[in-house]
């Protein structure tokens, strides 16, 4: 649950995160670190508390206690401040702008923050993610695998180097997964640091270089893909029931 | 024949200002969920204010552009100041407090200028033009037409080819995606309210000189038939105001002129109970608003 030794300063750092709903603890004590340039997995059976984690990380729900600093600074306050501080977000409804062209949409975000040949970068980030030919039709009017790679386009534009992927894998087949996985891996080839949630374990187990398991709000274990598969604490938690399932 | 023609041209111009009118509810109703219902009020006050100016200078321009600026500016203020501060949750406190600010503004501006109707002098000729015998447009209501789709094709530029515009969109459709976008969308709402209420002080401003003159409630009659127009065209849809607009305003003058005035504004609340009946979301409505 460490930073690695080469990079003092990690790119995420959550530290002591509680965070209450009325009575109810969402969140306790959660501390992890992202590093540069790495993949992060939060997974956790249904209400562990891994929406909540980015949430609090978007300055979408305001912490009990604990902290949030992205690059050695506290993260913005509010959510219009996230890009500004590099870090992008996909949503688990996508929410794209469904009557907006797939151009527009992610025009958005570039716009919000004022940048510079928005257009070009827009544009480029259409071919990445082969979706140049689709950039005048009306997001709403795609097929759901494409929705998905508008919204991941769309967080991608402004080059932000924290990730967060809100279950990005899920809905998509074998084929969408695996192109997901590789736009995953050239992303943080470039350094932009990503954290995932996910259900989907194949994939977690395939893209990320740690994952961090919660369960009830509190971290039962962190560590690699193959630490975390045979934790025991974790099979009972969440890998047990898939495996049962 | 003629007298057609002369109703048909007489019509276009004022639905042009329905038109504009409307457009300014739509752009409120996209930007915060909101019929503004002191926009009439609003756009008066601003009217006041362009007659105060031209009555001082003898510019009409100067007057003008004070109209615009004066409306621009109550618009952001009511955002800012009254309308931010309500429970979203539920549309009544915005309907209520509008209708509180329409009172304000009105008694306001009969103690300050008192109730009586006050001269508006149009800056061009209502005389109409005679092609082949047959009156048709005055220069004055070819400078309405002109000036109303000046206007309307800059708002659309606005909202289709600027970044500003994208962003006006954005917060309007999706507040809470858009400020994980960056896009700041409080600034963006208050944006939205100076731009509606300008463009209904433009439209006011149109209205008025062929009207029986300035007074407190000069812009009512246009607020009722304008918001009848923004549901028949659909309170999320520009083009809707648009087209509406023209056709309510065509409708009006035929009635009036083969009917009589006071037929008119039951032709058009007729028309509206219509489209309600056959299509509750307005005519030009997307397809979501209409099922939602």
């Amino acid at each position: 649950m460490t930073t690695p030794p080469s990079d003092p300063v990690p790119r995420l750092q959550v530290r002591g995160l509680e965070v209450a709903f009325g009575g109810l603890t969402a969140l306790s004590g959660v501390s992890f670190d992202v590093a540069d340039g790495e993949t992060v997995a939060l997974i956790g059976p249904n209400g562990a508390g891994k929406t909540t984690v980015f949430n609090a990380v978007c300055a979408l729900v305001r912490p009990r206690a604990g902290t949030v600093r992205v690059d050695g600074r506290p993260a913005p306050s509010a959510a219009t401040g996230l890009l500004r501080a590099g870090v992008a977000r996909t949503l688990q409804g996508l929410g794209l702008f469904e009557r907006m062209s797939v151009l527009e949409n992610v025009l958005v975000p570039l716009s919000g923050i004022g940048a510079p040949d928005a257009l070009a970068k827009a544009r480029k980030r259409l071919e990445d993610l082969d979706l140049a030919h689709l950039a005048a039709r009306p997001a709403g009017t795609l097929p759901y695998p494409e929705r998905k790679r508008v919204a991941l386009a769309r967080a991608l534009a402004t080059d932000p180097r924290l990730l967060l992927l809100d279950e990005p894998a899920g809905g998509l087949g074998a084929a969408d997964i695996a192109a997901l996985a590789d736009t995953v891996r050239r992303v943080a080839a470039e350094g932009c640091s990503v954290l995932l949630v996910e259900h989907h374990v194949d994939f977690v187990m395939d893209v990320a270089d740690r994952v961090v398991v919660l369960d009830f709000g509190e971290v039962i274990a962190c560590g690699t893909p193959e630490q975390v598969r045979t934790d025991p604490a974790v099979e009972a938690a969440y890998l047990g029931l898939e495996a049962a399932a | 024949m003629d007298r057609l023609v002369f109703l048909l041209s007489a019509g276009l111009a004022r639905g042009a200002v329905l038109a504009l009118f409307a457009l300014s509810l739509v752009i409120v109703w996209r930007a915060a969920r909101v019929v503004n219902f002191a926009q009439a009020a609003m756009a008066v006050t601003a009217v006041y204010a362009a007659f105060a100016v031209t009555s001082a200078t003898g510019s009409y321009w100067a007057g003008l552009a004070t109209g615009l600026a004066t409306g621009a500016l109550l618009g952001a203020a009511a955002e800012r100041g009254l309308m931010r501060r309500l429970p979203h949750h539920a549309p009544l406190p915005g309907i209520i407090v509008a209708i509180g600010l329409v009172m304000v503004l009105q008694s306001g501006l009969a103690i300050a200028f008192g109730p009586e109707h006050r001269p508006m002098h149009p800056p061009f000729s209502e005389r109409p033009f005679m092609i082949g015998g047959v009156p048709v447009l005055s220069p004055y209501d070819l400078f309405v037409l002109i000036a109303a789709a000046a206007v309307m094709g800059a708002l659309a530029l606005l909202f289709s080819r600027t970044s500003l515009g994208l962003q006006l969109r954005a917060a309007a459709f999706a507040p809470e995606t858009s400020r994980l976008l960056g896009v700041r969308v409080p600034r963006m709402v208050t944006l939205g309210w100076a731009l509606a209420v300008a463009t209904a002080s433009l439209a006011a401003l149109l209205l008025v000189p062929t009207e029986l003159g300035l007074n407190p409630h000069a812009a009512d009659l246009l607020f009722v038939n304008a918001f009848a127009v923004a549901v028949i065209g659909g309170l999320d849809s520009p083009v809707g105001a648009l087209l509406s607009g023209i056709g309510v305003g065509l409708l009006v003058s035929l009635v009036t002129g083969y009917a009589s005035a006071s037929a008119a504004p039951l032709a058009v609340l007729g028309l509206m109970t219509l489209v309600l009946l056959v299509r509750p979301g307005g005519v030009f409505a997307p397809k979501e608003a209409r099922t939602a």
